[in-house]
């Protein structure tokens, strides 16, 4: 008997909505399993962020399910599927102090090997521990920030627009190590708005357009560069689900 | 007339600087001059009012459960006037009873519990509505506070979250900062007070004849009661509201910006 492969994640009808806008309509995909780098494309406000972050449940469906190697999110414990399910922000997120006291946020338990470690895995030096966070570059913060995540020991690496904020040689180093970790086994979710990025690292690509997962023709049109600049005009929902948006109450 | 008494002569001729802010409010086409005309019409009918109604309440031949009711409905209006200046906050009237509640009742307790004050009507309305009054706009202020922290900081309590801490976890730094800014305001205060300015309590009694020194001793009782109360306060609003920002399942809600 040949079992079927279950899926990494899983999109069942996905519907999220800000208030009054829609920011995805009604998504259903799969990303499978295994060391590989998939690619969520799309313009500004085309939804891939929330795609995303939906992964550790920073947001939730307003309607539909995700599913984690078969398991509705619902019946996870967030805290636990956030410590398998790592993710590295668009822009350097690290917390006051030293890198060393970073990667004990992150894991309080964490002894020096490990830490050493994982900035060998980051490509970061042994030194960069008690450099404070301040004295970083962009490259080197969003690679203690990629340290910092993966002393956590997640299955999962989720990557939000990771190089947005930096210059290319440190997108490059950024991109090499991603490649590197899917190499060696880990599945990496990243998005990006450039198209030369998903070339030069992706596996799989999936795209968005407004909301909804892109057809065969839309996808074609996007992936060769030839999506209208009114798309990147969109209402920027997808931007805002990490900013401002003003509603009341819980989720 | 007692020396301190302002007659309504003297209340007529304050008047005239009133006129002057109306005239500032014309000069500098500020269009304030309806504002200040209603505020200060709103403010003579309400001191009035409340001026013969605390004659009936801390009249020593009333039961004193008048002023302790007295006490009951300030702190009840605070609340209301708090959830009318910061709509913004989530559940913010049943927080500020609560803060409200706690601050006052608990400085109450140490005011007439330690034999402080005496238990008197003369000594309860006044200096519980002092404590209420601070303690008000240190609600709105900590509420609002928590908002912007917690917008402004969105991305750092994500990483956090997203690193599995839960939310209180998550959210100690920011609670933290919102925290100390809540309570900064009143130690400066404290700090600054008799060099800066002079409170009106102790502006009142030595208006009213009573020894600057003895009036110093009323105050400075009054000013730490104060520090206690913000405190309390402070405390009760922004672990109340920074509860109300995350879900059940560890996520920060999205949050309303303060209008003003």
């Amino acid at each position: 008997m040949i079992l079927a492969a279950v899926d990494l994640f899983e999109f069942d009808d996905v519907l999220v909505r800000f208030g009054d806008t829609v920011v995805l309509d009604h998504v259903s995909c799969s990303i499978p399993d295994g060391g590989s780098v998939t690619c969520l494309l799309g313009a500004s406000g085309a939804g891939k962020s929330t795609l995303l972050r939906l992964c550790n449940r920073l947001e939730v469906p307003t309607s539909g399910q995700v599913r984690f190697r078969g398991r509705p999110l619902d019946d996870i414990d967030p805290l636990e599927l956030r410590r398998d399910v790592g993710m590295v922000f668009q822009r350097p997120t690290l917390f006051p102090g030293t890198v060393r006291a970073n990667l004990l946020v992150a894991d309080p338990d964490a002894d020096e090997p490990a830490m050493v470690e994982v900035l060998h895995r980051a490509a970061l030096p042994a030194s960069f521990l008690d450099r404070d966070g301040d004295s970083l570059s962009g490259g080197e913060a969003q690679r203690a920030c990629l340290a910092r995540t993966l002393i956590t020991r997640p299955d999962v690496l989720l990557m939000d627009e990771p190089t947005s904020a930096l210059d290319p040689t440190a997108t490059k180093e950024l991109e090499e190590l991603g490649r590197a970790l899917a190499d060696a086994g880990m599945p990496v979710l990243w998005v990006t708005h450039d198209l030369h990025q998903a070339d030069r690292i992706a596996d799989r690509r999936i795209v968005l357009v407004r909301g909804r997962l892109a057809d065969e023709h839309q996808a074609t049109h996007y992936l060769a560069g030839e999506a209208g600049d009114h798309d990147h005009e969109e209402a920027d929902g997808e931007q805002d689900a990490g900013g401002e948006e003003v509603t009341d109450g819980r989720g | 007339m007692a020396e301190g008494d302002v007659g309504w002569w003297g209340l007529a001729a304050s008047l005239l600087l009133i006129a002057v802010t109306l005239a500032i409010s014309v000069w500098r086409r500020l269009g304030l001059e309806k504002e200040v005309v209603v505020a200060t019409v709103r403010a003579l009918a309400q001191l009035l009012a409340v001026g013969y109604v605390l004659t009936v309440v801390i009249d020593p031949d009333q039961p004193i459960a008048y002023a302790w009711a007295w006490l009951v409905f300030m702190v009840l209006f605070a609340a209301w006037t708090v959830s009318r200046r910061a709509p913004e906050v989530p559940g913010v009237l049943p927080l500020a009873l609560a803060a409200l509640g706690a601050s006052t009742g608990a400085t109450v307790a140490v005011i007439f519990g330690l034999g402080i004050f005496p238990v008197e009507a003369r000594a309860i309305v006044p200096v519980g509505g002092m404590m209420v009054g601070n303690a008000m706009t240190s609600t709105v202020l900590t509420g609002r506070r928590i908002l912007e922290e917690f917008a402004d900081k969105r991305p750092d309590v994500e990483a956090r979250l997203a690193l599995g801490q839960p939310w209180t976890e998550a959210s100690r730094p920011s609670l933290r900062s919102a925290l100390r800014s809540g309570m900064t305001q009143q130690v400066e205060t404290t700090k600054a007070v008799g060099l800066v300015f002079l409170p009106g309590a102790m502006t009142g009694l030595i208006l009213a004849g009573v020894d600057p020194v003895d009036a110093v001793r009323v105050q400075a009782a009054i000013m730490f009661l104060i520090l206690g109360a913000v405190a309390i306060n402070v405390v009760v609003i922004g672990t109340g509201v920074t509860r109300r920002l995350f879900t059940p399942d560890h996520r920060l809600v999205r949050i309303a910006r303060s209008a003003e």
